[in-house]
């Protein structure tokens, strides 16, 4: 076990990359504590699979290192570097039984026999499989095969760190939540360092202690599922965690207020002046509907989705997203909402601008 | 459900039908008709039943002509499976390098038969021949013409260089279509080169190799025109396959009724032993897949 660290980290598919958008990866610096349980969340595209194939080591970076621990490993072989990684769609020995798949990696190891059959039995009982050992990997349903898939990724204790590429796309709906359950719980009982990359905001937040937002070849923000909700560093994590995302609206930044097409919302802090294309913030869950105080609303649609109501409307020419309590009335009378101030979070250029006086 | 059941469909099948009974039906009863009979010309025809298959039956000529096409059936496929695999193997996997190859591989595959083996007469010949000249003077006695032995090495040689393309061809494509996830999974299991390739490789080539092998079989068990090209069966009958035989027996000896009773039990047999492979072959798949 080991931390992961990047080191001005880059990646291009590309010979000769002749600019920034060429490149996959934009340059990063990054630290993967010892144990963490990250997950690398972002949209299709993003970069994620490159940078997790860069720490397994299937590919090597265009440029920067790769560390483990204290030893550069950015040449190393993937089989050198001791890595898990479970990959998005099952991958089986299917002429193999059951049982040779999840001895497989130990096998090759040179373990010693009557340790691989202990462990094998424990790894098949945690993902369920125990009672089909013996049956061939073929003809298995997809759901069977990610399962041996994350069970070979498990099976070695000595790893560095288990790398997870989207393991739960071909799961039906109640088994992933099972799934997911057992990873948390392995890693707390082992303690390896866990890197689950996921498009599904629902599965990194309830995976991981540390969630990291990928956009566009960057990561955007590494953060606790809490830190990306209060306070999104960029507006596309905004956007991306919650549902419905983040409201974004131009506006212009005046000590402790924002003016957006005439109406003025209070803020939390007072900030300094700004530079470049401003915006402020704000969650669905941190606006309230009123009869007349705050930034007049147009409401178009409610959508009744059972816990709570979300209300589609227009502000100041831009689309507003609102969350209201069950049980609130909608009626014509509420025509403005009110930000809550200190929840209103301001950026600049799609990046988080921190209050002057450093609070928050 | 209820579907509606129109039986005039099957007038549409009636074309098929009629093509199929000119082009393949009719002519395999004309042949029908002479392993029954005897015949002396002008269409008048003799009943002798089943003496023209027991006749062949109990032909030493016939069994030894199966002998050296079994042989040589067995010979080539031995060669040609492990060798396509290895070049398929071996293969770039893209970019220019696999284009070119791809090309090269297919090129002996679209040279017309007869014309295979005028190169390879030409080839090996002693007096003009690139192979056969260079042989001799390197002091090596080659003479396919007078050498059943060296006749051999010559038609077999010619085969692989015809033919291992086709398997070689089958299974990249088979390889191709195995997603890269295999391979890093492999890497990150610290599989060995040999696992990757029983266990990743090969199962996932089965399938095309299981018809590779098929048509190798087919093919090389009817055999004709390069051996008959090159070396025309011989020294004596050395190489006279099954196909050769039979052209001799219907039209260098014009004994109709003996050929047309071989060609049938050739046919029956082709049938047979490709109806077997293909059985055996799927069933082993099937059985896995329990």
């Amino acid at each position: 076990m080991a931390q992961i660290t990047l080191k001005n980290l880059a990646h291009s598919y590309h010979a000769n990359p002749r600019g920034e958008q060429d490149f996959a990866l934009k340059e990063m610096d990054h630290v993967w504590q010892d144990g963490g349980a990250y997950a690398l969340l972002g949209s299709s595209g993003c970069g994620k699979t490159t940078l997790l194939n860069i720490i397994s080591g299937l590919l090597r970076p265009s440029q920067g290192r790769v560390l483990f621990g204290n030893t550069d490993v950015t040449d190393a072989e993937t089989a050198e570097r001791n890595i898990a990684q479970v990959f998005q769609f099952p991958v089986v020995y299917d002429t193999m039984t059951v049982r040779d798949n999840l001895a497989f990696p130990l096998r090759n190891r040179g373990m010693d026999a009557a340790y691989i059959q202990s462990r094998v039995a424990q790894i098949a009982a945690m993902i369920g499989m125990d009672h089909i050992l013996d049956r061939k990997a073929r003809g298995l349903t997809a759901d069977a095969k990610q399962k041996i898939s994350l069970g070979r990724g498990m099976v070695r204790e000595d790893v560095n760190a288990i790398l997870f590429d989207e393991p739960l796309t071909v799961i039906d709906p109640h088994m992933k939540w099972e799934l997911r359950t057992q990873l948390k719980q392995l890693h707390r009982e082992f303690g390896h360092t866990m890197i689950y990359v996921t498009h599904d905001q629902t599965e990194a937040l309830t995976f991981a202690d540390k969630v990291v937002v990928m956009y566009d070849g960057r990561v955007v923000q590494m953060g606790t599922p809490e830190e990306l909700f209060e306070t999104p560093a960029h507006t596309f994590v905004g956007y991306f965690i919650g549902s419905p995302g983040m409201n974004l609206f131009p506006a212009d930044i005046r000590g402790s207020t924002a003016h957006l097409q005439g109406a003025a919302v209070p803020l939390g802090a007072a900030y300094g002046p700004i530079t470049g294309r401003t915006q402020i913030g704000i969650r669905p869950e941190y606006a309230v509907l009123t009869e007349g105080d705050g930034v007049p609303i147009t409401i178009r649609r409610v959508e009744d989705v059972g816990r709570h109501r979300i209300i589609r409307g227009e502000v100041a020419g831009q689309p507003m997203n609102v969350i209201a309590p069950e049980g609130m009335p909608v009626g014509a009378s509420l025509t403005h909402v009110r930000f809550t101030p200190d929840r209103v979070n301001v950026y600049a250029d799609d990046w988080r601008v921190a209050p002057a006086g450093g609070a928050v | 459900m209820d579907k509606t059941q129109n039986n005039k469909a099957w007038f549409l099948v009636l074309p098929v039908l009629v093509i199929v009974a000119f082009s393949a039906i009719l002519p395999l009863m004309t042949v029908v008709n002479y392993a029954l009979n005897d015949t002396f010309g002008n269409n008048e025809f003799f009943w002798v039943g089943l003496e023209w298959f027991e006749e062949m039956v109990t032909s030493d000529r016939l069994h030894e002509a199966l002998g050296r096409q079994i042989l040589f059936s067995a010979i080539i496929l031995a060669i040609e499976v492990p060798l396509g695999i290895y070049i398929a193997l071996n293969m770039p996997k893209k970019g220019f390098w696999a284009s070119v190859c791809l090309v090269l591989m297919a090129l002996p595959l679209l040279i017309p038969f007869n014309v295979v083996g005028t190169i390879w007469q030409i080839f090996g010949r002693v007096d003009i021949g690139l192979l056969g000249h260079y042989l001799a003077e390197f002091g090596i006695d080659y003479n396919y013409t007078n050498d059943p032995l060296d006749a051999w090495i010559t038609v077999i040689v010619m085969d692989v260089w015809h033919w291992t393309s086709l398997v070689a061809l089958l299974c990249y494509a088979g390889l191709q279509s195995i997603p890269q996830a295999y391979y890093q999974a492999a890497r990150v299991d610290q599989a060995s080169r040999w696992a990757v390739f029983r266990y990743i490789e090969l199962p996932k080539m089965a399938g095309v190799l299981l018809i590779a092998v098929l048509l190798r079989f087919m093919d090389s068990f009817m055999i004709y025109t390069e051996p008959f090209v090159v070396t025309g069966g011989g020294p004596g009958n050395s190489t006279t396959f099954l196909s050769i035989d039979l052209v001799k027996m219907a039209i260098g000896q014009f004994d109709l009724g003996p050929a047309a009773a071989f060609s049938i039990m050739y046919f029956l047999v082709i049938l047979l032993v490709s109806w077997v492979f293909y059985t055996v072959m799927t069933n082993l798949d099937k059985e896995e897949g329990k």
